[in-house]
């Protein structure tokens, strides 16, 4: 089925499209910090949320070991930061360093599954993943250990930083909006997510990309052509790895906090896995709308569960299971429930609808 | 070369590597009494996974399904012994050792009745719509089990749970110099009981072999008249069961619980079943017994590298046999 | 009356059509052999006919009744034996324990014991030796042993003399003449010299399609069919 030609597909776009201009807009439409919170992590996890739909979305493979790339890049910067104190330098060389890692334990993995049955990947990217958590909250001298790390970023992300100044030496203005640090932050943020999902976007368009694709319809025919399934395979999960800790690093500067919650946690693996289900797999437009939904949800969502567990007070269990941090609970229900009955997500159904046959 | 490994191989093959793993600890760690010690705790823990292991082992290689969703039932099982246990407080202060071991027999009783109910509920709503797809299996028998998890938040509350224990296993036998806890040689034993009863059920009887064929070629046991898939929910749930039970004996041995034990005992669980070979008895017990001393060796001579050992273990016998150390095929 | 009748079958595997129109009849006793190409669907069509893969639209008769959509394992127990290309022998388990598995009852009635011990003299040699340990010709005596454990009215038979010596062949031959008194067999082969000597009567499938039906005596004369049906394969 041509997915491309089809109104949904194309209503699809546009919301992305849409998605993409609120965000470009975001400072100067939501002018409260929370909202830029949101923004600014809703365009890292559009990427992270992306780079794991090449992997699972475009080579059927799962891999619990996402989040363990998306540290390795924030602690690299986060260590370098602290280290070498505020500056571009550190950033940079912790991006390498983090993607560096990051390329290491994908090759490593990749070829000890070479020999292991396909079915064995997940299992051991989650021990893999499980005993790099377990190992970086004990290296306490390096990595600040459950505590994390606090560090400066660059000085042109300082609140104080003033972009344009005015005859008087004040920060200027624009429709209301302070161009200082914050905002330079923010659109740091925000272009370098743009330029990394447009790198992703390109790669699954290339002729690379329909090989991938061809894999993913018929492996064994593929196989049969000649294509050598494993070999693409260890590429995208490289590719893959090394936008997660990209992703990581542009993360870690935002923050100028690094811990295990924020980077490594197995709840941010279940995020993406739940981003990527509930957005569509294989589409990476669907990875933007998963993106987008989860971590409004996240932020909002929980405030209203929270209102309804208060008003159910008085039930037994029931509250319980409202109260705000159980959020993960319904979560895991709506998970399954997609998976049994929309497997393709949002975007992948939509993209069926006003299908020309 | 040869001879040497054809002579091991009479001697028991990959049997052997426990054996060579305690002879290696016993040089490393010096100490005859504290290895004595770590090689029972080794022992016990191994049989206490091999429990929670030996299910999802047999429920992939008869139906080729992948549950990520199994120690769900290892968490549950725990939380409702140490319920029951709690529950029946009086029995086991009593001082009365009938009334000590039926407050534990209900307690893991609960347990394993618990596990074969929701054994079945999981296999015929959760599962059986997507057998044959491991992409859609992973992801639902993952969501099953964060949902699980947050079921026990719910219930239990996410502080730690103290369970009783009867106060006849409390304690330690002391021989010579050697000590060794007694709740850890009960759960040796227990495990050891349950091994050569499943052993027995699998080589012995016709409910064993039909498994044993359709581990090897399901299809070929359906066309010889046998419903696999009604074969397979039997298995499942006994596996479940058996899950339920290992996480009753582990919230004992461990003492204090949290609703995180099962995501935490699942990556040993899988490193069992990958080690041992998928679909097999045996394989999984020669996992779960290297796993165990090697964390306790390890947890004594290097505390912080425990849990990656088991990793390394992993990723050398993965390298050394890609398909575990005895794969039932 | 005929034995066993597809109507129209059509297979899907995955997103591919392998069966377009199989349309076949299979009369009582003896042996019918179906023959064709690599790849033309001889064993798709014995897998759907076991309900191994699913044939639809199509219908599958045995005996009048609409096997079509009933699970393997009653197919099997309607009085249907498959021995499949891989033979599918249980390795792990002893001769004896695989000829187990195909009695019913899981017993083992001790007169067809004999008989398969007659046919098959090494199965009662090596009893209990594990399966993995045989050759390639025993292991393709206890896949057709394990058919025949129960008496079936048809039994299938997936190209059981491939890679075989030329004097197991002939035994295997002489097996097939015996069971064929009172099973019939649908036996799909490649070796034409083989299947001529014991089918009455034959189909010739291609390109999922069946492109000839008749008696083997018939076809067996006429080479210049044979050349057009089954061209260099043979």
């Amino acid at each position: 089925m041509n997915q491309t030609q089809t109104t949904g597909a194309l209503t699809i776009k546009l919301i992305v499209l849409a998605i993409g201009a609120l965000l470009l807009f975001a400072p100067f439409l939501f002018q409260d910090v929370r909202s830029l919170e949101v923004a600014a992590r809703i365009c890292i996890f559009i990427v992270l949320v992306a780079s794991y739909d090449l992997l699972i979305g475009y080579t059927g493979i799962v891999s619990f070991a996402h989040t363990m790339f998306f540290g390795f890049g924030a602690y690299g910067a986060a260590i370098l930061l602290k280290g070498m104190g505020p500056g571009w330098t550190p950033v940079i060389l912790g991006a390498l360093a983090g993607v560096g890692v990051s390329l290491v334990f994908a090759i490593a993995i990749g070829l000890l599954s070479l020999r292991v049955k396909a079915i064995f990947f997940a299992m051991i990217t989650l021990a893999a993943a499980s005993v790099v958590l377990v190992l970086i909250s004990q290296m306490s001298g390096l990595t600040g250990g459950e505590d994390g790390i606090t560090y400066k970023a660059p000085d042109l992300f300082k609140p104080a930083t003033k972009l344009l100044t005015d005859d008087e030496g004040k920060v200027v203005r624009l429709w209301d909006v302070r161009l200082n640090g914050k905002l330079a932050a923010y659109y740091f943020v925000f272009l370098t997510s743009l330029i990394l999902f447009l790198l992703m976007l390109r790669f699954t368009t290339s002729p690379l990309g329909t090989v991938l694709k061809a894999i993913r319809e018929n492996e064994q025919r593929a196989e049969a052509i000649g294509y050598r399934v494993v070999a693409y395979r260890t590429f995208v999960f490289c590719l893959s790895a090394t936008m997660a800790s990209l992703a990581g690093t542009i993360y870690a500067v935002w923050l100028k906090y690094t811990g295990p919650d924020t980077s490594l946690s197995f709840a941010i693996m279940i995020d993406i896995l739940l981003m990527v289900v509930i957005g569509g797999m294989g589409t990476m437009w669907g990875a933007v709308i998963g993106a987008v939904l989860l971590v409004l949800a996240q932020y909002y969502l929980r405030d209203l569960m929270g209102a309804a567990s208060e008003a159910m007070a008085g039930i037994p269990v029931l509250p319980n299971l409202l109260a705000a941090d159980r959020w993960l609970f319904w979560l895991g229900i709506i998970f399954i429930l997609l998976v049994y009955f929309f497997p393709k997500g949002i975007a992948g159904t939509a993209m069926d609808k006003g299908a020309a046959k | 070369m040869d001879r040497i490994s054809e002579i091991l191989g009479r001697m028991g093959g990959v049997n052997l590597l426990p054996v060579a793993l305690a002879a290696v600890a016993f040089i490393l760690i010096g100490a005859p009494s504290s290895w004595a010690t770590l090689t029972v705790a080794g022992l016990a823990m191994g049989m206490m996974v091999f429990l929670m292991a030996s299910g999802l082992s047999l429920v992939f290689g008869l139906m080729d399904v992948l549950n990520f969703g199994h120690s769900a039932f290892v968490s549950f099982g725990a939380f409702i012994a140490a319920t029951v246990l709690a529950g029946l407080s009086t029995w086991l202060a009593a001082d009365s050792v009938a009334l000590n071991t039926a407050a534990l027999v209900m307690a893991f009783l609960a347990a394993i009745l618990f596990g074969l109910v929701a054994g079945w509920f999981f296999e015929t709503v959760i599962i059986r719509p997507v057998y044959k797809d491991h992409l859609r299996q992973i992801l639902i028998t993952m969501g099953a089990m964060i949902v699980a998890e947050q079921t026990i938040l719910a219930f239990w509350g996410g502080t730690p749970f103290t369970v009783l224990r009867p106060h006849f296993l409390e304690g330690s036998w002391i021989i010579g110099d050697v000590s060794i806890e007694i709740y850890r040689g009960f759960a040796f034993l227990l495990g050891l009981a349950v091994f050569v009863g499943l052993y027995l059920v699998m080589n012995r009887t016709r409910i064993g072999l039909l498994v044993r064929a359709g581990v090897e070629n399901r299809e070929m046991v359906e066309a010889l008249g046998f419903r696999v898939d009604r074969l397979f929910i039997a298995v499942f749930m006994l596996g479940s069961g058996l899950a339920a039970l290992g996480g009753a004996m582990w919230a004992g041995y461990e003492t204090l619980i949290t609703p995180a034990l099962g995501s935490e005992l699942m990556i040993i669980v899988f490193i069992v079943v990958i080690i041992g070979g998928l679909g097999s008895i045996e394989g999984t017990l020669l996992g779960a017994i290297l796993v165990g001393l090697m964390s306790n060796y390890l947890g004594f001579l290097a505390p912080k590298m425990a849990l990656a050992s088991n990793m390394i273990l992993m990723v050398a016998i993965l390298l050394w046999r890609p398909n575990g150390l005895k794969p039932a095929v | 009356m005929s034995l066993l009748t597809l109507d129209h079958m059509k297979t899907d595997i995955g997103q591919y059509a392998v069966l377009h129109d199989v349309s076949l009849t299979v009369p009582e006793g003896g042996v019918f052999v179906l023959l064709g190409r690599n790849g033309a669907g001889k064993t798709t069509t014995l897998r759907s006919i076991m309900g191994l893969w699913n044939a639809s639209p199509g219908s599958v008769k045995f005996r009048g009744q609409d096997i079509t959509s009933l699970h393997t394992a009653e197919i099997a127990k309607l009085g249907i034996a498959y021995v499949p290309e891989n033979m599918g022998i249980f390795g792990t388990l002893t001769v004896d324990e695989n000829l187990v598995l195909a009695a019913d009852k899981g017993r083992i009635d001790p007169t067809r014991l004999k008989r398969v011990h007659t046919l098959f003299p090494a199965l009662e040699r090596f009893r209990d030796k594990k399966a993995w340990s045989l050759s390639g010709g025993q292991k393709q005596m206890l896949s057709v042993a394990r058919a025949i454990m129960e008496p079936r009215e048809l039994i299938l038979i997936d190209e059981p003399t491939k890679g075989l010596a030329p004097a197991i062949v002939d035994s295997m031959g002489e097996a097939f003449r015996e069971i064929g008194q009172d099973s019939t067999i649908l036996l799909v082969e490649q070796n034409f010299n083989f299947a001529r000597k014991l089918g009455r009567d034959m189909a010739v499938i291609d390109d999922g399609r069946v492109v000839h039906q008749g008696s083997m005596e018939a076809f067996a004369a006429d080479t210049g069919l044979q050349d057009r049906l089954l061209g260099l394969a043979m």
